[in-house]
């Protein structure tokens, strides 16, 4: 345990607006230090939920009803807001999905960039553009001075994705929540994204929760992770092991539902109609035991 | 009875919860019934007027002069809400005043919207030269300040309620077709119109029966805005004595009367003050309403 | 080649940013530059690229949505480049396409049945209504949904039951050919294979010819016969499935297939090819 550095423990949560449907089924996942931890499942999995929960940004509709979030010897679902935000950016930072929409398209990028260096780590302007430079080179970019001189729209998804990974890498966070941080983005530009997340996060020793719909990418960049299915954990393990064996039936389904250009014959199987039968049935049992009293 | 052969004919079907029809989606709708309501009992007052008011409205009466509403010292039985400087029955002159308004609400406002919206699907869907001609058209248009352009109109038509009318229209059509023509765009930027095109519609038919239900509820909600602007319109025209002639009652002219002798009788200036204010939050709060219920997108 | 069915020459296509008020039309972006393709009967071709790359507005030029500014399109053997919509209508039956997002080509404030009968009565194909919604339900049925979709708006349904609808709205029409673009891109995978099953299916049935726009190699190989590459307008690579994946000719097709992440862990995938990237952005 003394390895983990996030530790979500029986997250529950319902959606207040569906008729309390639960979302999150008692989760559990632990991100251990210097790992990429792959969160796996399709829309309306619960994914991003959780990653929604770490950060503190709950949408009104959702409600936690139970379990923690344990980070650094503290439950994130307790404190309060002000202590939240000493933590995020500092100790945790986000690199968001859609990086056209994550930019305050009115500011410049050395503004959104000093930003958080000044109110987290106490940089003077000058220090932070200096250091916003070095960044950007980290993440290879070519001309950082004009970068920082240009405003989001005049640069491309791909670099956009770049300063805004450049952005939640500077803080030297413990832990980086990426969701869904190449969906947005060309196969290409998302190999150099993926690997640049894996490059920053092996250098700088960072925890990540690699939030995606992408069995392929997580593949290539997760060492673990959790599939992910109606809220409720479907099978976690090593990326080589549950990828090569996977054991649980919804693991396969997924896989043999992903087309794979390598084996044009195989791929493009709809999951079963006994197969989800027994997920819901499965999903039905389980939310019987969880609701009987713990010791009854 | 009823309530069972209704329940009984849901019931019945065998296709899944019938969507509500269209009347009882309006009945069920609180905006719709107490906007719709209020609008409704105003036409009905204003048609029946002369059988509804208790008094002559034009009857002078120098000795009953100021008698103030029911309920005060002074009230004298048969005047409900008082009477104005010259002796005449406010609520009877308030009854017939919402004839004009109603009026120009309803011909000035759809007049507006009809030559308004038209011009601005047109631009919008044609643009091009089309929509150059039109929007250059609209905003010199719009560079006339609009006061000094109705007291213009009917200082050129004369004083009447025709002139009130076609200034509301001339000035306010252009409200209409900025609106609609920025919505059109819009719309005809969306897949569903390029995919009426692979299917082979004519153009008229995209834009009619495409493009226009997507339009509507901001029509509506326009429209309804319009009517209480119309309303306004109308009573400041009056106030300043440029609309219908001075024997017919109406809210503006009454507002106008009952500002000069605010200290004697402040119920001459209330009882149509109020009456406009409630007839114009009345057309929102239905426009908001219609919007609601009639819209398959907002209703979801 | 008698079983070619679409045929497109050396097209070339120009956004014009149109005049404004004050201004001259602009000197306009070219998209494509001068772009050979061709469709034969019943045959599945891919398309794919990157954003930029030219795809969509190839696809709709295709279909006469956006005017060449050069080059030509015979469609079974009559030029249909310069056609206005009039003269274009009797083809339009012909000729249908599927689109990226459902929400956005399915008519918000119609319902489906009236989205999918007005076709069918616009061509007449059916006498009457009754006869043209039993052609819906026929067609409902075909792609799996229940018949009652017909009273339902396309917001109260899921993606993958919007895109069917998307689907059935194409081949209701019984066409000869079809343009579907990106459309199994904002679908969880297990409703893409679904909804590709479904097209793989009904091409075979119906003997489509069918044109895939897709920025998803592995998806394309999985349906397509043959797979055009493009790249900033134009064709960088085009040739049988197969070949193309088995020993691309061009560099920028190596390229994209290395990119792909298979769902298999690879430790040596993310550091190869990171130089000849470089070079190929460079």
């Amino acid at each position: 345990m003394s390895g983990s550095r996030l530790a979500v423990e029986a997250l529950s949560a319902i959606s207040l607006r569906d008729g309390n449907r639960p979302i999150l089924r008692r989760v559990s996942l632990a991100v251990d230090t210097g790992e990429v931890h792959g969160l796996v499942g399709e829309s309306g999995a619960g994914k991003s939920t959780i990653a929604r929960a770490i950060l503190g940004i709950i949408p009104s509709q959702v409600k936690i009803t139970g379990g923690r979030i344990g980070f650094e010897g503290r439950d994130l679902l307790t404190l309060s807001p002000k202590e939240l935000r000493a933590v995020l950016g500092r100790d945790i930072a986000l690199v968001p999905q859609d990086p056209s929409t994550a930019l305050n398209p009115a500011r410049r990028i050395d503004a959104l960039m000093t930003d958080g260096l000044r109110l987290k780590r106490g940089l003077s302007m000058k220090d932070a553009r200096l250091r916003a430079h070095a960044l950007l080179d980290e993440v290879q970019i070519r001309d950082p001075e004009r970068v920082l001189g240009s405003y989001p729209h005049q640069l491309s998804g791909g670099m956009r994705q770049r300063v805004l990974i450049a952005a939640a890498f500077g803080l030297e966070p413990k832990l980086v929540i990426a969701d869904e941080p190449t969906t947005a983005l060309d196969v290409t530009v998302q190999k150099q994204i993926l690997r640049l997340i894996r490059a920053l996060q092996e250098r700088h020793g960072t925890s990540v929760l690699f939030v995606s719909h992408d069995l392929g990418a997580v593949a290539k960049i997760c060492d673990r992770l959790t599939v992910l299915y109606m809220g409720k954990v479907m099978e976690q393990g090593a990326t080589a092991e549950v990828l090569a064996a996977p054991r649980h039936p919804y693991t396969r389904a997924l896989l043999a539902a992903n087309p794979r250009y390598d084996r044009p014959d195989t791929g493009l199987e709809p999951t079963p109609p006994e197969v989800i039968a027994a997920l819901r049935a499965e999903i039905a049992a389980f939310d019987v035991s969880s609701e009987a009293p713990p010791d009854g | 009875m009823e309530h069972w052969s209704a329940t009984l004919a849901t019931s019945t079907t065998d296709t899944g919860p019938q969507p509500p029809s269209v009347a009882a989606r309006l009945a069920g709708d609180p905006k719709v019934v107490c906007g719709g309501g209020f609008i409704l009992f105003l036409i009905i007052i204003a048609i029946a007027a002369p059988l509804v008011a208790p008094q002559d409205p034009l009857a002078q009466n120098l000795l009953m002069a100021t008698v103030p509403p029911a309920g005060f010292a002074e009230a004298e039985p048969g005047y409900l809400l008082g009477t104005d400087g010259l002796g005449r029955d406010v609520l009877s002159r308030v009854i017939l005043g919402a004839r004009v308004s109603l009026t120009v609400a309803f011909v000035a406002a759809g007049l507006a919207c009809l030559i308004g919206s038209l011009l601005g699907l047109l631009a919008g869907f044609l643009g091009d030269r089309a929509d150059a001609v039109i929007s250059r058209l609209v905003d010199i248009w719009m560079a006339f300040p609009p006061v000094l352009l109705s007291i213009l109109l009917v200082a050129v038509l004369g004083a009447g309620l025709h002139s009130v009318i076609i200034a509301i229209v001339v000035i306010d059509w252009t409200r209409f077709c900025r609106v609609v023509r920025i919505e059109t765009m819009a719309q005809s930027q969306m897949d569903y119109v390029a995919a009426a095109r692979t299917i082979g519609f004519s153009r008229p038919a995209i834009l009619f029966r495409e493009i226009l239900p997507n339009v509507v509820p901001v029509l509506i909600a326009l429209l309804t805005l319009e009517m209480g602007i119309a309303v306004v319109v109308e009573a400041i025209l009056s106030f300043v004595g440029l609309s219908v002639s001075s024997d017919t009652p109406t809210w503006g002219g009454m507002i106008a009367e009952g500002r000069q002798i605010v200290h004697e009788g402040w119920w001459v200036l209330a009882a149509p003050l109020v009456a406009l204010f409630a007839t114009v939050v009345a057309f929102n709060q239905l426009g908001d309403g219609l919007a609601r219920s009639l819209d398959p997108v907002l209703r979801r | 080649m008698a079983k070619d069915l679409l045929v497109a020459r050396g097209l070339v296509v120009a956004y014009g940013r149109p005049a404004g008020q004050y201004t001259r039309r602009r000197a306009s972006p070219v998209v494509l530059h001068g772009v050979d393709i061709c469709v034969g009967k019943g045959e599945t071709v891919g398309i794919v690229g990157e954003s930029g790359s030219g795809k969509t507005t190839l696809g709709r030029a295709l279909l006469g949505l956006v005017r060449p500014t050069a080059g030509s399109v015979v469609f079974d053997g009559s030029d249909i480049t310069a056609l206005d919509e009039q003269a274009r209508r009797p083809l339009r039956r012909r000729m249908q396409m599927i689109f990226q997002e459902p929400m956005s080509s399915l008519n918000p404030r119609h319902t489906i049945g009236r989205i999918l009968i007005e076709p069918i009565l616009l061509h007449g194909l059916a006498s009457d209504r009754a006869a043209a919604r039993a052609l819906v339900h026929g067609v409902l049925d075909r792609v799996g949904l229940p018949r009652d979709t017909v009273n339902r708006y396309s917001f109260e349904l899921s993606g993958g039951q919007r895109q069917r609808v998307g689907i059935a709205r194409a081949v209701v029409l019984r066409p000869d050919f079809v343009l579907a673009d990106e459309i199994v891109s904002g679908l969880d995978v297990s409703t893409q294979a679904q909804v590709l099953r479904l097209l793989k299916q009904l091409t075979g049935e119906m003997h489509l010819a069918l044109a895939f726009i897709s920025h998803d190699l592995s998806v394309i190989r999985s349906i397509c016969q043959r797979v055009v590459v493009m790249r900033e307008g134009r064709v960088v690579e085009e040739g049988p499935c197969e070949r193309v994946f088995a020993a691309p000719l061009s560099a920028y097709t190596r390229m994209l297939i290395d990119a792909i992440p298979l769902p298999t862990v690879d430790p040596g995938w993310l550091t190869r090819g990171a130089a000849a990237e470089v070079a190929a952005t460079a």
